[in-house]
């Protein structure tokens, strides 16, 4: 609970916080501080400069872009969680935030920083990889953006590089319906995700005309179920096209062994989440 | 004047609760020394390792670190002080071989805890690793040794029926158990179970400061712990200074469950480097450092078996389990499996044999954790009538009320020579059966199965043991005379009416949560008619009161609290005198009510307690011969422990597919005997439920083979917080003891010790179609869908 020392910057504006990140090796960015202050105090993690970013003004909004919805780098979760455009055009991140810690982390941390922290058990990875949300980065170069399924790259490690900022977070307004689904460590949806699914779909005709499906604890970071949305795509949408596509669920996944669940326990478990997303994600499609 | 008085179970709002939930209330922590240096501890990674050398002359050289001091500095002062010195104590730091991951090694004192622990860093320790014993069967075995110069790991084996041999003569049952399983008309069902490891976790981590007055020659130590008196007792033992020189303070604790019922040696150190320092010296744990610096909970793994007739009666029970003491033995450490002993046989008049073997492990000391021994051996026991009841197809609730004490049969002795004064166990189950209506909720369960839910309602009766006496049991050859407390189990209070009418108590025992002001106003409220908000209750200062063993096995209420009502019996009766005199009337015709005195049948002439203080401080004022002042001190040596017991009922529904149990109710009733503070004993019984929760379904500290605890941290050890609980349903019975004349018996650990087990229950039950017959705790999702998975095979 007694970090290294560390110095600490409070930016005043986006620009300020660039420069400091740009301008000091081995520099860090704290929005809530959530994820960064634990790993510092357990020293785990000793970052030589802290850039709270806490107090840029413009970052703390949920706003309507005409196609697409745009969530602030200090959006906290609970905003996230309970905010009608993300519950109508994102209801799998929503739902996703509101199983987020608990109700002081939720109105402390951010979206986009547990976004950045790139866990392998949160929640709001696999939401937003379910509803293709796109990543805007910014750094001194300028703004950069990425599709989710790009930016998770591995066990606590984000596309973003050292001098960039994750400031926004889209969801397109792209129809059809959402949901997140997990058991948690303490069961239901308590603590952090055993496994987890979050699934997106819209439909055509009777058929399903898209979906992605992505899984978030088991495997070595949140990820697409790319084998499940194979099968799903195309599909007619019934019981049995669900259990299909949940079947191929850790297709292409490591999975891991954790104290909550053996690799098998997990896989099985991947597959359960991803038909009752589906299956709740259709009820609103 | 005043004008709320309280008689006994009057429900009153707890008054500690708007300072404590403001956060205005002073922990150890809030409470600064000008000029304190704070003291971080370098842990032993190893959970064993020859100590080849240790290097501080880094750490020494970095700026604002004063002192860096290893077992080298300290070793004279010998080892921690045990009221049950069995087993290997512990050294004040490692000595020569570290026996636990976590065991404290060097100490360093710095300007503040960040240059500490940066100290703690910069110290590099030549670890040489030995072979580590963890697993408990394994270390019964001999295998290997814990301690090289300890003849057995084994460090003794506690029997029902011989565990006092010389004082308590106890038929051996166990050529009655192996009768009734040759007869051919018994059914024997066995299992081997674990009762898991578990790590309290107070929400305020322990923390001590100590500073050395040179002055007066005189300690002055505030710690977060539950035994002010002991600790000071231990330090001045240590340094071999008088009791008197020794003055602790327990402000407000945050939580103790047991794991503050112990002196550490941190608690020492910080008194030891004051002494050199001439600076008051604190240390404070930081939360994932408490759970290997604090000692932990439970931790046996046993078999048990129980045998009896077709038609539902017990003719025998026999538990034999191996107790996890850890490595170094503290203050109570191998005596916690002796109070699961005395209630191994539950609710039941039953021939029943229990073995106990204590074993040490490379792992951190266990000791008392709430209920200390009775959760563990009320699991067994519960988890084996209802495997029982299931095998020969009867109600569990109709197996138990066929097997319980009859209320006609107290004052009983049980199965270990213990006299149980008094119990109703089966008006208790009727009124459980009722508030749960038990036939509906079975039909609801068949209901919900014939719809593929798994649903399961699971009962258990609980016996508890609590309120420690008698006093002869100090003479069992341990106790508090090691501390130099003058007293095994005597409790000890004093009421002063002031000038002003309004009362201070001074209890020599002090609240970690328990509301110990709310309880001792009511006491105090109910004899002398002083409203509840005029009077104040101290607690926790060795130098205010004259004795106290404090706060643990459910006491406080039984013990000090009789001390209490008999002080303020006494300041009563001196009052009466005086009201008396005042009023022209005869001391018995005085009543006490509503802040003051009247002559009974005339209610409307009051003498208030100002009008008798201020006769008590001017004794010429009052009746010839009369004492100045208003107060009175009490000892209560109790002559019996006090038995409450209760039965509790889960009901849940387990998701198959994930292994998930859901709480659909819980229903509660308790008999802790006369009630003094309804809401207090309310949430006393939230909080032991939420404990015994959190053993059944969450929490368990997992080690690996080489003796690294896998769950120090709050991330890998959860614990429920109330959107994890169900809203519990209590009620209570009342069947007051005769062991003290409250007849009040205790509730601080009844919640713990009744509710794993009724939950371990409802889940086999909600399995039992599927022939699933135990789970081991904690039934988290994996497990429960393990179990499923092995009974489809």
């Amino acid at each position: 609970m007694y970090p290294r020392e560390f110095e600490y910057v409070a930016a005043a504006s986006l620009g300020d916080a660039l420069d400091a990140l740009a301008g000091i090796p081995g520099a860090k960015v704290m929005s809530g501080g959530m994820s960064l202050l634990p790993l510092m105090k357990m020293r785990l993690f000793s970052p030589a400069v802290v850039v709270d970013i806490g107090k840029v003004p413009g970052l703390d909004a949920i706003t309507d872009k005409g196609d697409h919805i745009a969530i602030g780098a200090l959006v906290r979760h609970h905003q996230t969680a309970t905010s009608p455009l993300v519950t109508e055009h994102g209801a799998a991140l929503a739902e996703a935030a509101s199983y987020t810690g608990d109700s002081q982390v939720r109105h402390r941390g951010t979206t986009c920083g547990s976004l950045a922290h790139a866990d392998i058990a949160a929640d709001q990875p696999a939401g937003a990889l379910a509803v293709g949300a796109t990543m805007v980065a910014a750094s001194k170069n300028g703004m950069r953006e990425m599709a989710a399924a790009d930016f998770f790259v591995d066990t606590l490690t984000s596309a973003l590089d050292p001098g960039e900022i994750l400031v926004e977070v889209r969801i397109p307004k792209a129809g059809g319906g959402s949901a997140y689904d997990k058991l948690g460590r303490r069961g239901g949806h308590s603590d952090y995700a055993v496994a987890g699914a979050a699934a997106w779909v819209t439909r055509s005709n009777g058929t399903i005309a898209d979906a992605r499906i992505a899984i978030t604890g088991v495997g070595t970071k949140p990820a697409l179920a790319l084998g499940s949305m194979e099968a799903f795509i195309g599909s007619d949408g019934s019981a049995e096209a669900i259990a299909v596509a949940a079947q191929r669920a850790t297709e292409g996944v490591t999975v891991l062994e954790d104290l909550y669940g053996s690799e098998e326990y997990k896989t099985h478990l991947a597959k359960v989440f991803v038909a009752r997303a589906l299956e709740r994600a259709l009820t609103r499609a | 004047m005043t004008t709320t008085t309280s008689a006994l179970g009057g429900v009153i709002r707890r008054k500690e609760d708007p300072a404590l939930i403001r956060g205005r209330g002073r922990y150890v922590d809030d409470i600064k020394q000008s000029g304190e240096l704070a003291a971080a501890f370098v842990r032993s990674p190893f959970a064993k390792a020859r100590i080849a050398s240790i290097d501080t002359s880094a750490a020494r050289a970095m700026p604002g670190v004063r002192a860096v001091y290893t077992i080298d500095d300290v070793r004279h002062l010998g080892s921690l002080i045990a009221q049950v010195p069995v087993g290997k104590l512990r050294p004040l730091l490692a000595d020569g071989v570290v026996k636990h991951v976590g065991e404290a090694v060097a100490m360093v004192v710095a300007d503040n805890r960040y240059l500490a622990q940066d100290a703690v860093e910069a110290i590099v320790v030549d670890y040489e690793p030995l072979e580590a014993v963890v697993d408990l069967k394994d270390a019964a075995s001999d295998r290997a040794k814990v301690h090289d110069d300890l003849d057995s790991n084994v460090l003794l084996t506690w029997t029902g029926h011989e565990w006092w041999a010389d004082v308590i003569a106890v038929e051996d049952p166990r050529p009655k158990i192996e009768e009734a399983k040759q007869r051919s008309d018994t059914v024997t069902v066995e299992l081997e179970m674990v009762n898991q490891r578990l790590i309290p976790v107070a929400i305020e981590p322990r923390s001590v400061v100590a500073s050395w007055n040179e002055g007066y020659e005189r300690l002055e130590v505030y710690s977060s712990s539950q035994i002010p008196h002991a600790l000071a007792g231990a330090i001045a033992k240590t340094f071999g200074l008088a009791s008197t020189a020794v003055h602790v303070r327990a402000p407000e604790v945050g939580g103790g469950f047991g794991c503050k019922l112990n002196v550490y040696p941190d608690e020492v150190l910080v008194c030891f480097a004051s002494m050199q320092l001439h600076a008051p010296v604190r240390f404070t744990e930081t939360r994932r450092e408490s759970a290997v610096s604090t000692i932990q909970g439970r931790g046996w793994v046993g078999t048990a078996t129980i045998t009896g007739t077709r038609d539902g009666k017990i003719l025998g029970y026999e538990l034999r389990v191996l107790a996890d003491m850890g490595a170094y033995s503290q203050n109570f450490t191998v005596a916690i499996p002796l109070l699961g002993l005395w209630v191994s046989a539950g609710q039941y008049d039953i021939p029943a044999y229990f073995e106990a073997k204590c074993v040490v492990t490379n792992t951190q000391t266990t000791d008392a954790y709430r209920g200390a021994g009775r959760p563990e051996a009320l699991y067994y026991i519960e988890r084996l009538v209802d495997a029982f009841a299931r095998e020969i197809g009867m109600d569990p609730a109709d197996v138990r009320r066929m097997n319980y004490w009859k209320k006609d049969q107290f004052p009983a002795v049980n199965n270990t020579g213990l006299a149980i004064d008094s119990g109703d166990y089966e008006t208790n189950l009727d009124k459980l059966l009722a508030m749960a209506d038990y036939a509906g909720l079975r039909r609801m369960q068949a209901e919900a199965r014939a719809e593929g839910r798994y649903i399961g309602i699971g009962l258990s009766s609980y016996l508890e043991i609590c309120g420690f006496g008698p006093s002869v049991l100090s003479e069992i050859g341990f106790g508090w005379n090691n501390y130099g407390l003058p007293s095994s189990f005597s409790g000890s209070g004093l009421v002063r009416v002031n000038p002003d009418g309004s009362a201070t108590v001074i209890i020599g025992t002090g609240p970690s949560g328990q509301g110990h002001e709310t309880t001792w106003s009511q006491i105090v409220s109910s004899v002398l008619g002083i409203g509840t908000d005029r009077i104040r209750v101290s607690h926790g200062d060795t130098a205010e009161s004259p004795m106290g063993v404090g706060t643990f096995g459910s006491r406080s209420a039984a013990v000090d609290g009789t001390a209490t009502y008999e002080a303020a019996l006494k300041v009563r009766d001196k009052a009466a005198e005086i009201a008396a005199h005042l009023m022209e009337a005869a001391p018995e015709d005085i009543r006490f009510a509503d802040g003051g005195a009247h002559v009974v049948g005339t209610p409307g002439r009051v003498v208030a307690w100002e009008e008798i203080a201020d006769v008590a401080y001017r004794p010429h004022r009052g009746p010839d011969g009369l004492d100045a002042g208003l107060e009175a001190h009490a000892i209560f040596s109790p002559g019996n422990a006090t038995w409450p017991f209760g039965s509790h009922i889960a009901v849940v529904e387990v998701d198959p597919a994930t292994g998930n149990v859901d709480f659909l109710r819980y229903i509660g009733i308790d008999d802790c005997g006369n009630v003094i503070s309804p809401m207090i004993v309310d949430g006393q019984v939230h909080g032991g439920i939420a404990q015994g929760v959190g053993q059944a379904l969450f929490e368990e500290a997992i080690y690996d083979d080489a003796g690294n605890l896998l769950t120090a941290s709050l991330i890998d050890y959860p614990i429920p917080t109330a959107s994890d609980l169900p809203s519990f349903e209590l009620g209570r019975t009342v069947t007051p003891t005769d062991v003290n004349p409250m007849g009040v018996k205790g509730i601080g650990e009844a919640g713990t010790i009744g509710s794993a087990q009724t939950i371990v229950n409802a889940v086999v039950d909600a399995l039992a179609p599927l022939g699933v017959t135990h789970v081991d705790m904690p039934l988290r999702p994996r497990r429960v869908w393990q179990a499923i998975q092995d009974a489809r095979g």
